[in-house]
């Protein structure tokens, strides 16, 4: 034992990668136990280690965690990167919610049936572009800081980076116009923790396409 | 300007209806403004009072809060039903979470393709029974207390006693092998602020049906 937190998930992006960045971020190593098939699933659920039979699931502080934004905002709480308050925690969770939509509909473009990929990435590109990235913007401008909130690192900083360079592959241009994200984006990867995060063979997951996807369902019974 | 919370939404459950129970059951008087047309939606995002241009909108404090899970987190933090420390607020965000899966599910029965109704009802009353009730019924069983988490009333029994309303709408039986849950249900369903809510006349809203929603959807350009 360790004591480093054990992050239980398929050797995918998915729900796992925001806590992968936030641990990151925060400084904190952790260990990956990745499930290469159903064998591997089976074996948490018989063991009763899945509270609702799922994952992610990261063992943590003598607890087995499940849910992914539970998870979220404990590390938050516990390495200081939830704000000062309630009034602070309340706009990070605002931010990070309008942030999860876009996560959302990402997972949807690997998860949904493959004839509504293509309507499904517009609805991406077309939310960041029109709804959430305009949004982010005129907070950054509003309050002229380098962070989102509290004029200090926080989860909504992180996970909008995160969520930049998911948006990013679906279309480069998408950041064009908007200064402020964009020198948010640089001035988090260029933090020490996430630089290191954010090179090749760190445990962040690459960009997991549709084809990935149906390649590891093989191993599944999903 | 009563000071009362302002609740903006359409005149359905839909996602504000959690946040109806929360304030209902903390003691909070509330006024809704009920949006009944499309141009009482575009009023509301011409006025610039949507953060992602969407509703849940609830003016509170000197804010416009919106993103239902954001708002229910600050008014379980401003009224004391978020636990006491953040073990017991993990806990409370991982119930929650796991009863929002069934949520979800609920509004998938309404917004979804008709020919997918009885298969996501199917699908509700599956996990509800297999899934969820008996995670929840273990916690309850686990500690032989009368409320989920640190033997006090919390957001996460309010929110499950409304899930078990929601739920028994698709099948009044649902409850019939937890009886730690019915328990549950008829403690918070007895304090006097969720009674008052309970009763005809109050600001709950009825069950929505698909058909319900169909009628309103003609008032708006969704």
């Amino acid at each position: 034992m360790s004591g480093k937190p054990v992050l239980h998930y398929f050797n995918i992006q998915g729900r796992m990668e925001s806590i992968r960045w936030l641990l990151a971020a925060a400084g904190v190593e952790f260990e990956e136990n990745l499930l290469m098939g159903q064998e591997d699933l089976e074996k948490l659920r018989n063991d009763g280690l899945l509270m609702f039979q799922q994952v992610p699931m990261v063992e943590m502080d003598g607890m087995k965690m499940v849910q992914s934004r539970a998870i979220l905002n404990y590390i938050a709480t516990k390495y200081n990167l939830y704000g000062k308050d309630m009034k602070e925690r309340l706009l990070i969770d605002m931010y990070t919610e309008g942030m999860a939509d876009l996560f959302e509909l990402s997972f949807k473009v690997i998860l949904g049936p493959p004839e509504q990929r293509d309507a499904t990435k517009s609805l991406i590109k077309d939310r960041a572009k029109n709804r959430f990235f305009p949004a982010f913007e005129k907070v950054l401008k509003s309050h002229g800081q380098g962070y989102l909130v509290g004029n200090k690192l926080s989860k909504a900083d992180i996970l909008l980076t995160e969520l930049m360079y998911c948006v990013e592959e679906f279309d480069a241009s998408l950041l064009t116009n908007f200064p402020l994200l964009q020198a948010l984006k640089t001035r988090v990867s260029n933090l020490p923790n996430v630089k290191k995060f954010l090179q090749p063979g760190s445990q962040r997951k690459p960009f997991t396409t549709p084809e990935m996807f149906e390649e590891m369902k093989k191993s599944f019974k999903f």
